[in-house]
């Protein structure tokens, strides 16, 4: 079973601190790419969204690039992204501790782990970044290509284009907050940059966050 | 007959129309404009002949050049409305059921210069499309980005997007004319005078007497269109049977910005900012309370025996 709770990639190395390999460098050039894409987006998508946030176009050089560029941007970051649901979606499976651990979240934003069940590579929080934002981009991407009128324009009627241009706003705000979110999450809990700019994280990391991913781990050396 | 407008002195004068008169501007705000007299243009569909001099005009006067297109079997040249032709006659044969006469309407279609103009509201680029306190609604090129925006915004399907420039086009009520005290070209051009323009007030006057003289004649549904789902329009159309504008190549019956556009131009921008906003101050706010989520010696310590019996 514990095979389904790691990724082939992930190992412990003891010393001192312990050291636990967490992305391979492709995963992380992989998040890499879909973060600077998302952020590019958001910034490029926000200068359309609200006239105080249209200055955004300077960074893009100008309304009419920033136009043109925000939907193949889009298209790098689905593809990317399509990269990273493959690579991580097994092991965000829904578990029967997130259940869980999704209703102590009272504990979680308190920072009392030891409340908390162990959890494997990815807990509730994780989980459900993950597949609310694998839905928004698809959302996204669906609604995006409707309002690309530069070479879809025919295929849509106007009618369908408003729905399409409001669902990709709307989209696009909670895909935001759910960005925020997650950055946040990274930098609250310490130590777990390391784990997407060196690919590793520490052991005592791994020990108070991800217990069951550890001992996993620990197990099939 | 309403008399035409005169010719222009041929000393040169400033425009009239000048940023002094924006009461609109798309994605930005504006002072308070000088006020000007509301113009309109009114197109009598009943006194059209379907000549297309006005069509010839607006090619001419804006320096447009339409592709040569291919006969589908109506006299709509071109089909639609594209980046060169802002203005395009529709023509339709519609049997009247009371009368079984067979009815020829030609409606000549292109931007009604909405009083409240949903090709504004959409747009996100500042200064794009402009109103003025005449009532004419006018896209500048230099500030438009192609976006597109505008076409969901309009409730009459007008702007059109040039493939090559990516700039978005339409009727521009001749204001570069009548800054200078002329009418549009069209209204110059039409020879039956079916094309009118003057103040608003005018227009209307002269559109209540050809309703009168329509329905002296039988046609008693005739009136005018000027929708006030958008405000009422600075084109307005004197029509036979007012009561169903949709025999018009589909006007429609009582055009309003539509709902979706006014979500997503109006709560969604206010609810958006506020909800990104909230979820950034609340973590913002729970790492002041909270402080950060450190890793402990003893985590350390722990993960250390973990390692080291699990080998
Ligand atoms: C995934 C593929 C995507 C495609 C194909 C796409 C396409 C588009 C298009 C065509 C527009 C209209 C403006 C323009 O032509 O540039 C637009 C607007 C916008 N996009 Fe995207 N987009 C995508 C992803 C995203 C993402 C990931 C975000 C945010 C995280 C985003 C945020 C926005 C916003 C905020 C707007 C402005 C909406 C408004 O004006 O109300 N988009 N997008
Ligand atoms: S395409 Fe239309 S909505 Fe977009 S910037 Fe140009 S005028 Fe404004
Ligand atoms: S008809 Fe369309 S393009 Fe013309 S002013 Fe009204 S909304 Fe704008």
């Amino acid at each position: 079973m514990s095979n389904s709770e790691i990724d082939p990639g992930d190992a412990v190395h003891p010393g001192n601190p312990v050291t636990v390999d967490r992305y391979t460098a492709a995963a992380r050039v992989n998040h890499w790419i879909t973060a600077i894409s998302l952020v590019l987006l958001a910034l490029s998508g926000l200068a359309l969204f609200h006239p105080s946030l249209f200055f955004l176009t300077v960074f893009f050089g100008g309304g009419e690039w920033t136009r043109t560029i925000h939907p193949w941007l889009g298209v790098v970051l689905f593809v990317s992204f399509l990269g990273l649901f493959f690579r991580f979606w097994k092991l965000n499976l829904w578990k029967r501790e997130d259940g869980t651990w999704l209703a102590r979240v009272r504990d979680v934003v308190a920072g009392h782990e030891e409340k908390l069940p162990e959890v494997g590579k990815y807990n509730a929080g994780q989980k459900l970044v993950f597949w609310s934002m694998s839905l928004l981009i698809l959302v996204l991407i669906t609604s995006g290509i409707v309002i690309w009128d530069q070479y879809f324009g025919p295929y849509f009627t106007i009618t369908q284009k408003r729905v399409a241009v409001l669902v990709h706003a709307v989209t696009a705000v909670i895909a935001i907050s759910v960005w925020i979110v997650h950055v946040y999450a990274a930098i609250w809990v310490r130590g777990t940059i390391g784990a997407m700019t060196s690919g590793q994280v520490t052991g005592g990391w791994a020990w108070r966050h991800h217990r069951k991913w550890l001992r996993n781990l620990v197990a099939k050396h | 007959m309403y008399p035409p407008l005169p010719n222009p002195t041929v000393t040169p004068s400033a425009p009239k129309l000048s940023d002094k008169n924006l009461v609109r501007r798309s994605a930005s705000s504006v002072p308070a404009a000088e006020p000007m007299t509301q113009v309109a243009k009114l197109i009598d569909v009943s006194k059209c002949i379907g000549c297309k001099a006005c069509q010839t005009a607006c090619l001419e006067w804006n320096n447009l050049r339409e592709e040569v297109g291919v006969n589908t079997g109506t006299y709509d040249n071109p089909h639609d409305l594209t980046t060169a032709t802002w203005t395009l006659m529709r023509f339709t044969e519609w049997v009247n059921p009371q009368t079984q006469n067979l009815e020829w309407l030609i409606r000549k279609d292109g931007c009604m210069h909405c009083a409240d103009p949903g090709c504004l509201k959409a747009c996100p680029s500042p200064g794009a499309i402009v109103q003025y306190s005449n009532g004419i609604v006018d896209f500048v090129k230099e500030n438009c980005i192609g976006c597109g925006y505008c076409v969901k915004g309009c409730p009459f399907n007008i702007p059109r997007i040039s493939k090559t420039e990516g700039k978005a086009y339409k009727c521009t009520l001749c204001s570069d004319r009548v800054a200078v005290g002329q009418g549009p070209a069209c209204a110059k051009a039409c020879p039956t005078q079916a094309i009118v323009f003057g103040p608003k007030e005018d227009m209307k006057k002269h559109a209540d007497e050809r309703i009168k003289d329509l329905q002296s004649r039988g046609f008693k549904n005739a009136g005018l269109y000027d929708p006030p789902g958008v405000g009422g329009t600075h084109v307005m159309y004197v029509l036979h049977h007012a009561d169903q504008p949709q025999l018009y190549a589909n006007l429609p019956k009582d055009p309003t910005i539509s709902p979706i556009v006014e979500i997503w131009k109006g709560m969604t921008k206010y609810a958006g900012l506020a909800v990104m906003g909230a979820v950034a101050a609340v973590g913002l706010l729970h790492h002041i309370v909270a402080g950060p989520n450190r890793v402990s010696p003893e985590d350390e310590e722990a993960a250390k025996r973990l390692a080291e019996r699990g080998q």
